[in-house]
């Protein structure tokens, strides 16, 4: 007893002030280490949600939500010992009486920790004010900017930094034509030089974002073509509906200027090397503090001091800080940008080797020595592929090759390229966790031999993300290094990977399961796994029908019995409705259809029209009559061509330039019933409004005034990506022409169940390959992908047609085979004029039937 | 129907007593390596033929997937794994041991298993 009273009694009180990166990494260090075993630990935050991913902000336009940028599980602040305020922001520190004030009491601490960031600079320019006045920095500021945005037009960022182009890019995928105003004469003016920043400002341009250099504007006015007008020097302007400021951080050190800690030149509460402030119970970490008169605006340095401050207060050896790298690599709308060390080469001595390619506007620098042995720096616009390797040798001092310039050259056959087994083991591969390529073999010797493990147990890769590649490279050549092959069989009854069985199929003209199985597989009867990807490439490779005896124990449940299974074992049925157009009579008869089987109807997202609760028995009835009423199957159940959407086009809309329902019905029509290796989705918009979303789809086609142009690779879904403009101006057979070879293309290389844009995410040399594949045929495969293509179409067949005209085929849409009675376990209620499963809560709503056992 | 056929699917079930064999369906009413259902005084039994497998060639096991609730193991997908002949479910895909209806990622889940072999091109399930 008395001794749980002593325990108590030294338990401490810490409070950390700020909820952002670098305070979360600072309690999640806190926590790891043991901190609550001496502490209490209170965490006060000003804004109302828990630390969240202000480094990906900007995908919080492009559909990722708020939840899913927080940094932690909510659970972690509900560890015992931890106390988080959130939305409770502090007013006042009194170091005297060691207390923080916030509006709902004092609490008194012993130790205190301030993580509390930064906050944008906004000049002061006349007229600035609500919309005009907007910055980017919190998620209330996202809203704001997107409520802003609503009836806009045009959008401005003033400043023209790393944060000024994250926001410029917030506004294009907002739908606005952005612009960027900046300052000085050039783009990222503090980490590139001028070159680089030509470079940037070509590329950027190219993607329809204005540049605007050497700009200061000197009021807000209302505007005549747009809301606002942005007055220059020389009467100069730029008409804007909203304005967004990202013209530098300033620490935000309001609290710590309050009780009067030592502020810095450049502001931000001063720290010595173990981040103490002048009060030797106040540290402060991140944003907010000065070391050595500099302020840190980067995740990396930041989670450096709070890991230091962490260990310091778990009585633990911590590193001093003593400055930071600031080297970093970004994807600004779109173009890579690596800036790293002495980018100017302003180190005495120091020299430059520079590559400049003016077409696709790149631009490299690397920066060495006066000896000529070592790199200082580098900058890197339009390729990051070079970044890591020179990190590399500048971090860990790597002496040169004998020609230095190869390092920034583009690769060709025989440049020297670092490879994973030539980095130290000191060599840092991840800076935001400081995790050492020691530490990854480490945790490869203690038995870790998957990625996904790696990353949780070291936490590599987790903060910014950007040593994704280098970490998978270091992991793969320690486990070949080993002698631990990495595994890529489909399953254990085929070593191989989709691709490999893919060309053996094709190459052996291989027709059936067994026959592959028996000349490259292990065992007799397969698995759900290698069964429906093999019957996948059968379809893609031969198209016969999939009901075919030696085929339909192949297939997957959906693909098995032509229809959707859904959660209580009855069918949803999809006839296709070919770009989304249909006749009143179809109409009807879909109706009809649905009234006699008292189908539950939904329209898709896809044009179509959805047929609900179908029993297996019932199918062939239902699309006996569907077929006599003029429909095909609509392989709503397959891995394969679902739908082609399309708008009305120039046929009724006064803006549409070309006819996209033809050119849908064409399309469709081309690729029904083509299998791949996961669902594909098509759309057609009659001009550049895009109203059939066509950026969203597999395969996307917007009208122009000369013809259409062709988007590839664009998703939806749980991980929406935009399609990426792959040709322009195409006629007619062109545009078939590049699709037949793209979706071959694909086909034949995707890993199964892999959509196209994760297969193009994960393809070697990017949209350029394919295009190079596709446009300029560089393998010399276009005439083989077309007949490919071609074999494929000529065997359509509607599968549905096919079954209901073979009995055999038929046996198997039987619920029972030895009964005629429904599923007598299938009940539905009625909800809004509709029928639909009964839920296991409404089960009591039914007579109970006695089990017979 | 040969008669090494039924020898095979009837090795395993030479113990049931004789009088419990009832006659569900024929043979021609089974799919080739896939399943049936067939209706046995209220219980649904789903019936897998697989007529080139070393050991057994046919299997019964519950239509009921304990997961979803849902009348469908009949129409799940035969594989083998690590040397078990399986039956994955539709729904949620988790795997049964047609052997004795164990399931191989929740032990918890179990289907129920009936003695069943071809007699003179019927189908035969032995009912307790």
């Amino acid at each position: 007893m008395n001794s749980n009273v002593a325990t108590l009694n030294k338990m401490q009180t810490l409070i950390v002030i700020g909820n952002g990166m670098v305070g979360h990494h600072c309690v999640e260090q806190l926590i790891e280490r043991g901190a609550l075993e001496h502490y209490r630990l209170h965490v006060f935050s000003e804004e109302p949600m828990r630390a969240y991913d202000r480094v990906h902000l900007s995908e919080y336009f492009s559909g990722r939500d708020a939840e899913s940028l927080a940094l932690s599980d909510a659970s972690l602040y509900q560890t015992p010992g931890v106390t988080l305020h959130l939305g409770v922001p502090v007013l006042e520190i009194d170091r005297v009486r060691r207390q923080v004030v916030t509006s709902q009491g004092c609490v008194t601490y012993d130790k205190l920790v301030l993580a509390t960031g930064s906050y944008p600079f906004v000049p002061p320019i006349e007229g600035a004010e609500g919309e005009s006045r907007l910055v980017y920095r919190t998620l209330e500021d996202l809203d704001a900017i997107r409520a802003a945005a609503v009836n806009a037009r045009r959008g401005v960022v003033v400043g023209g930094g790393l944060l000024g182009l994250e926001a410029a890019n917030a506004l294009k995928s907002l739908g606005l034509e952005a612009h960027v105003v900046e300052f000085a004469p050039r783009l990222m003016p503090v980490q590139l030089d001028d070159l680089g920043g030509q470079a940037l400002k070509a590329q950027i341009e190219r993607l329809g974002v204005g540049v605007h250099l050497s700009r200061a504007t000197q009021s807000i006015s209302a505007g005549e073509q747009y809301r606002y007008r942005m007055n220059f020097a020389n009467d100069e302007f730029l008409e804007t509906d909203l304005i967004v400021f990202s013209a530098g951080i300033r620490a935000q050190d309001a609290l710590a200027r309050l009780c009067a800690l030592e502020i810095g030149p450049r502001g931000g509460v001063v720290i010595d090397d173990t981040c103490l402030s002048c009060d030797p119970n106040i540290y402060a970490i991140g944003e907010c503090a000065s070391w050595n008169g500099s302020l840190f605006g980067l995740v990396a340095p930041g989670y450096q001091m709070a890991r230091s401050v962490a260990a310091r207060l778990c009585n633990e050896v911590a590193e001093p800080f003593t400055g930071a790298d600031m080297s970093t690599k970004l994807k600004l709308l779109g173009v890579d940008v690596g800036s790293i060390g002495d980018a100017h080469g302003n180190t005495p001595g120091a020299r430059s080797y520079q590559f400049i390619d003016e077409t696709s506007a790149s631009y490299r620098r690397l920066v060495v020595d006066a000896s000529g042995k070592h790199v200082l720096g580098a900058v890197l616009v339009g390729d990051n592929s070079y970044y890591d390797t020179l990190l590399q040798y500048m971090q860990n001092g790597i002496a040169l090759p004998a020609e230095p310039a190869s390092l920034i050259l583009p690769s060709t056959e025989g440049a020297p390229s670092l490879g994973p087994g030539a980095l130290p083991e000191s060599a840092t591969v991840c800076s935001c966790h400081n995790v050492t390529k020691g530490s990854i073999c480490s945790a490869i010797d203690g038995g870790c031999t998957d990625l996904g493990q790696l990353k949780s147990q070291t936490k590599a890769c987790t903060g910014c993300g950007g040593c994704a590649g280098l970490l998978k490279q270091v992991f793969e050549h320690e486990l070949i290094a080993r002698g631990v092959s990495v595994d890529k069989s489909l399953c254990e009854h085929f070593a191989y990977t989709r691709q490999e069985l893919y060309a053996l199929v094709r190459v052996e003209g291989i027709i059936t399961f067994d026959e592959l199985l028996a000349k490259h597989g292990r065992g007799h009867t397969g698995c759900d796994v290698c069964k429906p990807a093999v019957g996948s490439i059968l379809a893609s490779c031969w198209n016969q029908p999939i009901m075919d005896t030696s085929l339909v124990p192949l297939q997957d449940t959906n693909d098995t019995f032509m229809a959707n299974m859904q959660k209580n074992g009855t069918y949803s049925v999809v006839p296709r409705i070919p770009g989304g157009e249909i006749t009143a009579d179809k109409l009807i008869a879909i109706g009809v259809v649905a009234k006699k089987y008292d189908l539950y109807t939904k329209i898709t997202g896809g044009q179509r029209i959805d047929l609900f609760g179908a029993q297996l028995h019932q199918l062939p009835d239902i699309w006996a009559e569907l077929i006599a009423a003029g429909f095909e199957t609509g392989h709503a159940y397959g891995k394969s061509t679902r739908t082609v959407k399309s708008c009305v086009g120039s046929t009724w809309c006064r803006y549409g330039v070309q006819d996209s329902v033809q050119m849908a019905l064409t399309l469709e029509d081309r690729y029904k019933g083509l299998r791949s290796p996961h669902k594909l989705k098509f759309a057609v918009s009659g001009c550049t409004r895009e109203c059939a979303e066509a950026q969203s789809k597999d395969v996307g086609v917007i009208a122009t005034e000369k013809g259409w142009n062709l988007y590839v690779c664009g998703n939806g879904g749980m991980r929406p990506r935009h399609a990426e403009l792959f040709a322009t101006d195409l006629d007619d057979s062109t545009l078939i022409r590049y699709i037949d070879r793209f979706l071959m293309f694909y086909i034949r290389t995707a890993d199964k169940l892999q959509r196209t844009s994760v297969w193009r995410e994960s393809l070697e040399g990017g949209l350029d390959y394919l295009k190079d594949v596709v446009i300029h045929d560089s393998l010399g495969l276009g005439f083989e992908l077309e007949s490919q293509m071609q074999l494929v179409v000529n065997r359509y067949e509607c599968e549905w047609a096919n079954a209901l005209k073979d009995p055999e085929k038929l046996k198997r849409f039987r619920t029972f085979v030895n009964d005629q009675r429904p599923d007598p376990d299938i009940h539905f209620v009625q909800e809004r004029g509709q029928r639909r499963p009964i839920m296991a809560a409404e089960l009591h709503l039914i007579p109970v039937i006695e089990e017979i056992a | 129907m040969s008669q090494s056929d039924t020898q095979r699917a009837c090795s395993s079930s030479s113990r049931v007593n004789p009088d419990a064999w009832q006659a569900v369906c024929s043979q021609e009413d089974l799919v080739r390596n896939s399943g049936v259902v067939v209706w046995l005084d209220g219980a649904q039994v789903a019936l897998f033929y697989l007529p080139a497998a070393e050991g057994k060639t046919l299997y019964a096991v519950d239509n009921h997937d304990p997961q979803s609730g849902a009348n469908v193991i009949g129409r799940g997908l035969i594989g083998s794994i690590k040397g078990d002949l399986v039956v994955a479910s539709p729904l949620y895909k988790q795997h049964f041991r047609l052997e004795d209806g164990s399931c191989l990622e929740y032990p918890q889940q179990r289907l129920r298993v009936w003695p069943v072999r071809l007699n003179a091109g019927q189908v035969e399930v032995a009912v307790a």
